[in-house]
């Protein structure tokens, strides 16, 4: 019977399409959420020699069940905020000027991109994506190869007579955003491209046509309509960044503490983990909370329009 | 006085492409000129010449004895009405109106003034706070023409102004087009490739081929009288008959189609006037000008036929007729007669058609 074949592959269709979305899910449930759940779960417990080097949160004994909860590690953090808010400040700072330097060198570039011809885009997104595709270590020794006292543009500038002795460039504000740059402009470059691509050029042509010049088109037409993109790239950027800890390691000097060295020295160098955790999941909150608010926002502001249009 | 628009010599190359071809066109004040053409024919490349987004390879725009030539596209008393509207997403109705009046400097009450004058004018009060993806297809157009017109702009461009719309709210669109139009006294300038448009909309149609303009004429002198097989072709149905001159006597000539074809001259045509015998012509015939029966009547262009295939679309019904010789005939019968049993596929009768209404082609 053709029709109970029909809902057979519906259902069919169905499951398929589940099974295409639980795997996904599962896998994300598995390796994103439970090791964050870890991490909240450790924040909460007690320090201790031994391998793990915290105690069970809970558990059962011979008296039952019992538990370790604490709020001692977030309580450490507050009471020692001043020995946290230094580098939270200085990754802050390096992650907000490092998110606006990746914007004012992407914002053209990746106009410049979603207006060449559709053979040049290709190209032109390969050479952005190249870099990317290599390992970031690599890129950051080839950077201080760069960079040294006795490095190529040291060399180069010394032999051209410019200077006399070598600029100092490593260990300074200058390298770390070097290699901040380098590193994310990719992802600040891809979704900006992502929005500039689909602007209409109807919409600069009618602005043209109704008197604008090329700054008040820019402001009132290409940067609103962009806006999305650049929201995107920023946050794809300053998230990751705040917790950078290879870059400024590896270029900066030893006079800044950043969030991530902090983290690092909690972990493996006082082996106190819950404090570690703690630290951690606060700088989770304090990114992911006003972003995750925004969305909800906006989300609800969506939703409005839509009742409103579907009303009519 | 000088015509309001002049186009003079106009030619567009793009490489070896010659878009458009040595175009001259003058256009009155208040007047509503349609380019007809189909893709490719260069309109649109006149349209944004006029606009300012092209430069013209050669020739000259004149807008009200203005030249121009090295105007830029903000600077020009012109203002365009893209055929996808081209709004702006991110403002509202009010938004996009004023957006022209804004960038001029206009403020304030004047400003709100204005743009409730023009939401009145396109009948879209009550709309200013909505975004365009809040609006229908219908309502958008009507935004996109009042953000067009509120720097009140001398010409107004319309591309395919209707294109987006669908069937039923087109005619109710074009009629208030031209209302407008009429209420402003702006002149307009539509380009479009859809004959019907053109028609409804225009007081006079220039047809376009490949960049130049092949006749500029009323929609019914372009219908009835066309300059040539292009334009004759080009709008509507029509059934082409070639032959030799065998008879030219005062008013009319006769081909030597099987049977003869006689064809009324025009007189206050002198090329016409001129035709001799021996001259090879192309006559041309509108469906509706031909009558079909089942009998022979005796009339004058009388050709007998055999009905090959036929359309029946509920006000009239569409023929396709063969004569003896292999002659195809295109025609259209109104559903009046409810008396009479209408031939139907194969069957045989006889056309005719007045001397008068057929249309002499040279070539």
């Amino acid at each position: 019977m053709p029709q109970r074949h029909s809902i057979l592959a519906k259902l069919a269709g169905r499951t398929g399409r589940r099974l295409v979305v639980l795997g996904p899910l599962l896998w994300l449930a598995v390796f994103f959420m439970l090791p964050l759940l870890e991490t909240l779960q450790v924040s909460f417990s007690v320090a201790q020699r031994s391998i793990p080097p915290y105690a069970p949160l809970w558990g059962f004994d011979e008296g039952g069940f019992f538990t370790n909860f604490t709020l001692d590690n977030y309580g450490l953090l507050a009471r020692y905020w001043q020995d946290y808010i230094g580098p939270a400040f200085n990754s802050i700072r390096l992650a907000f000027f490092s998110t606006l330097v990746c914007l004012l060198f992407a914002y053209p570039m990746a106009w410049w991109i979603a207006r060449s011809t559709p053979k040049w885009r290709v190209f032109l997104l390969v050479m952005v994506m190249l870099p990317f595709w290599t390992s970031s270590l690599l890129r950051i020794y080839a950077l201080i190869g760069l960079l040294n006292p006795n490095g190529f543009i040291n060399g180069m500038l010394m032999w051209l007579g410019v200077i006399e002795a070598p600029i100092r460039m490593m260990q300074t504000d200058f390298s770390i955003y070097m290699g901040m740059v380098l590193t994310y402009l990719p992802l600040m470059i891809l979704p900006l491209y992502a929005v500039m691509v689909r602007l209409d050029d109807d919409v600069i042509e009618a602005a043209t046509d109704l008197g604008a010049s090329g700054v008040q088109i820019f402001w009132t037409v290409i940067f609103p309509l962009t806006l999305p993109g650049v929201i995107a790239g920023c946050l794809l950027v300053f998230i990751p960044a705040v917790g950078e800890f290879v870059i400024p390691a590896l270029l900066g000097g030893p006079d800044q503490l950043m969030m991530g060295k902090v983290l690092w020295t909690e972990f493996f160098r006082n082996r106190d983990w819950p404090v570690a955790a703690a630290i951690a999941m606060l700088l989770l909150a304090i990114l992911t909370v006003p972003i995750i608010y925004a969305r909800y926002q906006d989300g609800r502001v969506d939703d409005k329009h839509e009742k409103e249009t579907g009303a009519r | 006085m000088a015509p309001f628009i002049r186009l003079n010599a106009l030619t567009k190359r793009f490489g070896d492409v010659l878009a458009v071809d040595d175009l001259t066109l003058d256009i009155e004040k208040g007047e509503l000129f349609c380019l007809l053409g189909a893709s490719g024919c260069g309109k649109s490349t006149l349209l944004r010449m006029l606009a300012g987004f092209e430069q013209p390879s050669a020739g000259r725009i004149e807008i009200d004895g203005q030249n121009m030539a090295g105007v830029a596209p903000a600077d020009r008393p012109v203002n365009i009405m893209f055929q996808n509207y081209a709004l702006f997403p991110h403002m509202n109705v009010a938004g996009n109106i004023g957006y022209g009046l804004r960038r001029a400097g206009m403020r304030g009450q004047s400003l709100n003034g204005r743009i409730e004058a023009l939401l009145k004018l396109v009948r879209l009060q009550g709309y200013e706070d909505r975004k365009p993806n809040q609006l229908s297809g219908g309502q958008r157009q009507r935004v996109a023409l009042a953000r067009a017109l509120a720097r009140q702009p001398k010409l107004l461009l319309l591309d395919e102004p209707l294109a987006a719309l669908d069937k039923k709210l087109r005619e109710d669109t074009q009629f208030e087009l031209v209302d407008i139009q009429e209420t402003l006294g702006t002149t307009f300038m539509v380009v479009t490739h859809d004959q019907e448009e053109a028609m409804t909309l225009a007081g006079r149609i220039g047809i376009m081929d490949k960049g130049r303009l092949v006749q500029v004429a009323s929609p019914r002198h372009l219908y009835e009288r066309p300059a040539n097989i292009f334009v004759a072709d080009f709008l509507g149905m029509i059934s082409f008959v070639e032959g030799l001159i065998t008879k030219a006597g005062k008013g009319s000539i006769e081909i030597d189609s099987v049977p003869p074809i006689t064809a009324a001259i025009d007189t206050q045509n002198s090329k016409q006037s001129k035709l001799a015998v021996g001259d090879k012509v192309t006559l041309a015939i509108r469906p509706e000008k031909i009558s079909l029966s089942a009998t022979a009547t005796g009339e004058i262009n009388e050709i007998p036929v055999v009905v090959e295939d036929l359309a029946y679309l509920g006000v009239a019904s569409n023929y396709r007729v063969k004569a003896a010789n292999g002659q195809m005939f295109k025609l259209q019968q109104q559903q009046s007669r409810r008396t009479t049993q209408p031939l139907t596929w194969e069957e045989a009768g006889f056309i005719q058609f007045d001397p008068s209404d057929v249309i002499i082609l040279e070539g």
